[in-house]
């Protein structure tokens, strides 16, 4: 087990280091750099040299980049081009309130899409599994941007029942006009785990009901109830990656829910720092929320591990 | 919406297995979608919408781009705009009927980029194994470390909008998926006994790839390639949206949807237009997936 866990994690960092090297890759194609966005191109070249040496590009392409990766190392991730600020602070506040919207959507999206998949398995052909999958691809295929924009029209614009932008005082969400805020932009970032799970999950339970094992256990005269734990458990391994993929989709694809409702998490952030051009903020979340997206999915195969022994190889 | 990618599994040897019955798959397969009435009226739907994009033109009068100030955001049922017109008094129904053609192009586009160069990576992977196997593989891993929107809008973001970067965006965020699934059961078929034979009787890699490979593997990758459409649409349409990919003027349904959002406070129903045609198309896209991986006897 200990191995295993070692082993995966050994794996991450050359995964890491690609991911550090493509960010990079793309700051470099970037038509333009900091000189170009600062001062207007009429700037005496004197000025233009020294800025472009104050942010290190007049070094070689190699030599910049392993200035960056030695920073991002100690955890410099540097200085915001527009704001002067550290692009530390900004962005993992940011990522606080991404977290904020991402880990209620998670936990709903994941239960109802448990209990639909579940559902419309045990109940295969009739009614419930019909309703409930046309659900699930409904929510698979749905543009949630445009779920976010319908849910505004109706219960902000025509009812008047919730807010329709931003996410209020901020902060945990402690008071109930707080939590108001939160209602929309959850319901609408849940849809995506809540179709994909309870497809996988249907289809899962369903493949695990037709072995073998499960009419021996019901031969032996096991209660439903133990059955249904015994399928859960054969089932549950690829459910839970799943998951975990879906809460690192949640975090590093928030820019679209979070443009929706203005809401500043590190996806709106992401926004700003593309249409100012302000490079070390875009190139620090992309690597930030990438980095991420990694190392759930470490977490996710550790656990997976733990629950199912076959996967430890 | 699958913002995921929609997950491979990676053992199906049922489909190996199926896919390999030989030379009248095709055939079986037509006949199964043929009696698939839920299916064909989904592929007849898709038609339509592609028909109307080719041929908008001829379905509407008006121009796409050119509107009149005086006529903005008039509601469903207007006079000369059944649809009503968006928030520079362009007519609504013209611009979703051109709007499909960007959609369709950039929810199909990207997708067959990429199985032809994730195809043919995985495949190659697949069959000679060893380094080359681990090179591809490994970087492909890199890449999945991106969550898919996050890697189109980067690179959209760093590169620019437009309707090539937003293919190329989208390309790259479908090539690591292909890959891994076309590497899978291309190892899978390898190992099989007809492919050895073919081998030590003397045929040459490409011939067995052609021949032996190919016609064995096509059918799960293409299942797969055909579930990741209903994603490039809504991904595609997500940049527009955010200002990213298509650009305005240009009708897009992401586009509309942005310049639209404004005008919920005045009319709900036609800000919500563009963004049902995109469900529309991903949906139907969806179902046909479903249906094609049942005739097809694939478990993707």
């Amino acid at each position: 087990m200990w191995a295993f866990a070692l082993r995966r994690l050994l794996h991450t960092i050359p995964i890491l280091f690609g991911v550090s090297l493509i960010v990079f890759l793309l700051v470099q194609l970037m038509p333009g750099d900091a000189a170009d966005i600062l001062i207007p191109p009429e700037a005496p070249p004197d000025v233009r040299a020294a800025l472009r040496a104050a942010f290190g590009l007049d070094q070689p392409v190699y030599v910049q980049y392993a200035l960056w990766l030695r920073r991002l190392m100690v955890g410099d991730l540097g200085v915001s081009i527009f704001t002067n600020q550290p692009v530390a602070s900004e962005l993992f506040s940011a990522l606080g309130n991404t977290l904020l919207l991402a880990l209620p959507a998670a936990l709903l999206g994941f239960s109802l899409g448990v209990a639909l998949g579940m559902l419309a398995a045990f109940n295969r052909g009739r009614w419930p599994d019909r309703l409930f999958s046309a659900i699930a691809i409904a929510g698979v295929s749905l543009p949630h941007y445009w779920v976010g924009i319908v849910l505004v029209a109706v219960f902000a614009v025509i009812l008047n029942w919730l807010p329709a932008q931003g996410m209020g005082a901020g902060g945990v969400p402690t008071s109930w006009a707080q939590i108001q805020h939160l209602i929309l932009p959850v319901a609408t970032l849940s849809l995506i785990p809540m179709g994909v799970v309870s497809r996988l999950v249907r289809a899962n339970v369903l493949e695990t009901l037709s072995q073998e094992f499960v009419a021996t256990l019901h031969a032996k005269g096991l209660r439903p109830a133990r059955v249904l734990l015994h399928v859960t458990r054969n089932a549950a391994p690829a459910a839970l990656a799943l998951m975990g993929l879906q809460l690192g989709y949640l975090i590093g694809g928030s820019i679209l829910v979070e443009t929706v409702f203005n809401w500043p998490g590190s996806g709106g952030l992401m926004n700003l720092a593309i249409f100012r051009r302000d490079v070390p903020v875009l190139s620090a979340t992309i690597l930030v929320l990438a980095a991420i997206f990694v190392m759930i999915n470490l977490l996710v195969d550790i656990l997976q591990a733990v629950i199912d022994p076959r996967i430890r190889r | 919406m699958a913002i995921s990618l929609p997950t491979p599994a990676l053992d199906s040897p049922a489909a190996v297995a199926t896919a390999a019955e030989g030379k009248g798959y095709w055939r079986r397969v037509w006949e199964r979608l043929r009696t698939d009435y839920f299916t064909l009226v989904v592929i007849a739907v898709l038609l339509c919408l592609v028909l109307m994009a080719i041929f908008a033109p001829l379905i509407t009068v008006y121009d796409p781009q050119q509107g009149s100030v005086l006529r903005r955001l008039k509601g469903v049922g207007f006079a000369g705009h059944w649809l009503g017109t968006d928030e520079v008094g362009r007519d609504l129904w013209t611009r979703i009927v051109y709007g499909g053609r960007y959609s369709l192009l950039a929810g199909t586009l990207p997708v067959g980029l990429a199985l032809l160069v994730g195809g043919l990576l995985g495949i190659v992977a697949g069959y000679r194994g060893g380094l080359l196997n681990t090179l591809i593989m490994r970087g492909m891993d890199v890449l999945y470390a991106f969550p898919s929107i996050l890697l189109a809008v980067a690179i959209c973001g760093m590169l620019g909008s437009g309707f090539g970067n937003t293919v190329l965006a989208l390309t790259i965020t479908f090539i690591p998926p292909i890959v891994r699934i076309s590497e899978s059961v291309t190892t899978q078929v390898r190992g099989l006994d007809f492919v050895e034979a073919a081998r030590t009787s003397g045929a040459s890699t490409l011939t067995v790839i052609r021949y032996h490979i190919l016609s064995n593997v096509l059918a799960p990758i293409l299942v797969y390639a055909t579930s990741l459409i209903s994603l490039s649409i809504i991904l595609a349409a997500g940049l527009s949206f955010l200002g990213l990919g298509i650009t305005p003027p240009n009708p897009e349904w992401g586009v509309m949807l942005n310049g639209l959002r404004q005008a919920i406070w005045v009319d709900p129903t036609i800000a919500a237009l563009p963004g049902g045609m995109i469900f529309l198309t991903s949906m139907c896209f969806n179902l046909m997936s479903d249906g094609l991986r049942q005739a097809m006897d694939v478990r993707v």
